[in-house]
């Protein structure tokens, strides 16, 4: 790997010749040259000719991603990952901003927390926003100071972790949040449906003796907060959605008009409930083995209860991974968010039932989409909105390529293969169940505000 | 077919002198033994074979020297009688050292983790730890951790292996075959790691198993090939051709599936007079301890139908027909 750079270095000049340019938000998809000067893109014909210039050719420019989930264990977590090593990640994923989720040790309830992780952050290798705890101490009962938040810029509430369990409690939230304007992010689950399971119920659940995670416990919070919703105008956003029917009713809400968003992470994509039996195929393959017999397919000893594949909400069903694809595509889903949940190894290295729950993302994410689309059930196109484009909408930030934009830009080899592995990431951790594997897409150049944030070796700037 | 190959070592061939038709000197494809889905249907009747045979052994108080070069540690994270006196006795009894793991005392209270304590024990030179364990899973996560032998003596919910193999031996003595019988399974199956390696063994063997209880401990069991379920007991039990009534935990709650225990007894609880619809002379299994007057009556347990005893006895044969197996 190659060098970081940070929002504080001096902005570039730079030529990029030659690359496949999809740009959703001017439903452009072409080859085409692109011109950085300045923080923004520029007209290349403006750039001096003797600015630096990158051949991309058999390269894709895409705007840079925006994750709305990502979780940098600062403060408190620094074992695991602390901004610098997370906003590394996110830009050698392609990032040009993440969103911090608040369960810090401390939680980010306080706006002089809020405000501490923002000046940390202020030399990063991307942008980091941060969504604040919606309750004190994430405990559920009480209101944080939301309008001392929201004046601090925090781009949304959320307990993620848990659901705000309570329904008065987040009805009482939602009242307060819709005219400041500030948007619930809801993990929607119902603790006590969800508490003591470990996996998905179904058919592997079955075979492997662990309690199964009914999708009820999802749709029930997500019907609730849409009821809410509609009597107190707030908008709530449902952050990893993984189950069909749960999708089907942010589908018939929006249908009503209401404001309602939602995002699915990488994983519930892409993997399955059979992966935790040792499966490793992605949802979109052909199943075999576990995935097409669980009952009866003997269990890979190297791979079955792989503590690495415990994560909250659990991997989804077959069918529920193909559902969500087809939200993807559909545009019910708004946006793919990584929830990268780094953990040390000793908290993965043990039995699945005291594995730490979570996976990284920000590295693999794009690599995991560009194998959905190779697969044909997401175009590239709907994949580019839904890491980049869309998200930063809603984040208040705008995606495009066309002059006068603000240069947020990932440049990627759509060919070029990689191991993960935790020499090849930034991360602090490496706790994935793709560990090991080759994955085809590789970030060459990440460009945050004009700024270098992440450049591979294999670009040579001329 | 498959001929024994030659004894190389002494310990084999002693083995080999004592039991001249025993196949001891094949082992098994796997190197541990997780759950009965690593086995093959040959592996399985191999295993029964080799257990009748032990089974005489025991019976003329002989030992053997197979294992003499074994230290077995049976590290026990969850009470257990008979399970682990029978794996101590077939350990022994291959000539094996055997060494007791305090696991609930040790320091695996003391927040180090089940790999730590795998990987400490291996340097004292333990080569085969019998593991039973809470978390559904944890042999497998202990193959990963260690290079020692793992043999899995019960993981949380998910399997048994040797308690399915000594109820295949006790129904293959009472049937004389397991192919094309029908086995009835009542009580708290998603609960019970003694179920599911039973389901995978007995379908294995070309039974057919019918389950019964309330539909929270039976639900999600019905797309397993091979298996019925049957919310009345009735239905499970007409005609079958042996019965295997399941523990209740009687310190389960309401959530858990069953409004009491008295509702449970009086629809699936087995006695004499249900167990009539069954074949005649069905036999009736256990894995024990039983909850008598719950799940079924004293009287049914101490009659001519129960195997309860046997089961027991095969214990010891089968944990050494496996030991023997895995055998290096």
């Amino acid at each position: 790997m190659s060098r970081f750079g940070s929002l504080a270095d001096a902005p570039v000049r730079l030529r990029i010749v030659g690359a496949r340019v999809v740009d959703p938000a001017n439903g452009t998809d072409g080859v085409g040259d692109l011109a950085v000067s300045d923080g923004i893109f520029v007209d290349p014909l403006e750039l001096p000719a003797d600015a630096p210039r990158v051949d991309a050719s058999g390269l894709l420019a895409i705007p840079a991603l925006c994750d709305l989930h990502a979780h940098l264990r600062e403060p408190g977590g620094e074992d695991a990952e602390t901004i610098e090593s997370g906003t590394r990640a996110a830009a050698h994923g392609g990032y040009a901003t993440v969103c911090a989720m608040p369960n810090t040790e401390p939680p980010l309830d306080e706006p002089e927390r809020v405000r501490a992780l923002l000046e940390r952050a202020k030399g990063a290798a991307c942008r980091v926003r941060v969504v604040a705890a919606a309750t004190r101490g994430r405990a559920g009962t009480e209101l944080p100071d939301l309008g001392a938040l929201a004046d601090l810029g925090v781009t949304a509430v959320s307990d993620d972790g848990s659901a705000v369990a309570d329904a008065k409690v987040a009805r009482a939230l939602m009242l307060y949040l819709a005219p400041l304007g500030l948007r619930l992010v809801e993990h929607a689950e119902d603790p006590s449906l969800a508490a003591g399971t470990l996996m998905r119920s179904g058919a592997v659940a079955t075979r492997l003796g662990l309690p199964g995670w009914p999708s009820s416990a999802e749709l029930s919070v997500v019907e609730r907060d849409i009821a809410l919703a509609a009597e107190t105008g707030a908008s709530v956003h449902f952050t990893h959605l993984s189950t069909a029917g749960a999708l089907d009713a942010v589908r018939r809400a929006r249908e009503r008009g209401l404001p309602i968003t939602c995002d699915v992470t990488p994983h519930h994509l892409s993997m399955t409930d059979a992966w935790v039996a040792g499966d490793r195929l992605f949802a979109w393959d052909e199943p075999v083995g576990v995935a097409a017999d669980a009952f009866a397919a003997p269990l890979d000893p190297a791979l079955a209860y792989d503590g690495a594949c415990r994560v909250n909400p659990p991997l989804p069903s077959r069918e529920d991974a193909l559902a969500l694809l087809a939200g993807l595509e559909d545009g019910t889903l708004d946006a793919i968010a990584t929830d990268h949940a780094p953990h040390p190894a000793q908290r993965k290295a043990v039995e699945f039932a005291s594995a730490a729950p979570g996976m990284i993302g920000l590295e693999t994410a794009l690599a995991v989409g560009l194998a959905a689309v190779a697969s044909g059930r997401v175009s590239l196109a709907r994949l580019v909105q839904a890491m980049a484009t869309r998200p930063a909408d809603l984040v208040g930030e705008r995606r495009s390529l066309a002059p006068g934009a603000i240069a947020d830009l990932a440049l990627v080899d759509p060919r070029a293969t990689w191991r993960v592995e935790p020499a090849t990431l930034a991360s602090r951790s490496a706790n994935t169940p793709l560990l090991g594997r080759e994955l085809t897409g590789v970030v060459r150049l990440t460009l945050a505000g004009g700024r270098i944030t992440y450049l591979d070796d294999a670009i040579a700037l001329g | 077919m498959i001929e024994p190959q030659p004894a190389s070592s002494g310990a084999t061939a002693a083995a080999s002198r004592t039991l001249p038709s025993s196949p001891v000197a094949i082992g098994w494809r796997t190197r541990h033994l997780l759950d009965v889905d690593a086995l093959d249907r040959y592996e399985i009747e191999r295993c029964l074979d080799l257990a009748v045979e032990m089974r005489s052994l025991l019976q003329r108080r002989e030992r053997l020297d197979i294992l003499s070069e074994e230290i077995v540690g049976l590290a026990f994270a969850e009470a257990s009688t008979r399970t682990r006196v029978s794996f101590e006795i077939a350990a022994a009894t291959l000539g094996a050292r055997v060494v007791e793991l305090p696991m609930a005392t040790s320091s695996v209270g003391k927040g180090e983790s089940l790999a730590d304590t795998l990987r400490t024990l291996e340097r004292t030179g333990v080569s085969t730890i019998v593991l039973r364990h809470g978390a559904s899973g944890a042999p497998y996560h202990a193959t990963r951790s260690c290079g020692m032998r793992i043999v899995n003596a019960g993981d949380g919910l998910h399997g048994h292996p040797t308690q399915a193999l000594l109820d295949a031996l006790t129904l293959r003595d009472a049937l004389g075959g397991l192919e094309g019988t029908s086995v009835a399974i009542v009580g708290d199956i998603g609960h019970s790691r003694v179920a599911r390696s039973n389901l995978l063994l007995l379908t294995a063997m070309g039974a057919r198993v019918r389950l019964s209880g309330p539909p929270a401990w039976t639900r999600g069991f019905e797309r397993w090939p091979g298996v019925s379920v049957h919310h009345r007991l009735e239905d499970a039990l007409d005609g079958a051709d042996a019965v295997m009534a399941l523990r209740v935990q009687l310190e389960r709650n309401a959530a858990a599936g069953v409004p009491s225990l008295a509702e449970y007894t009086a629809r699936w609880g087995l006695d004499d007079a249900r167990l009539r619809s069954a074949r005649a002379g069905a036999p009736l299994l256990h894995p024990g301890p039983t909850n008598e007057g719950v799940e079924i009556t004293a009287q049914l347990a101490g009659s001519e139908r129960s195997v309860i005893g046997r089961q027991v006895s095969n214990g010891v044969a089968i944990r050494m027909a496996v030991l023997a197996l895995l055998a290096p």
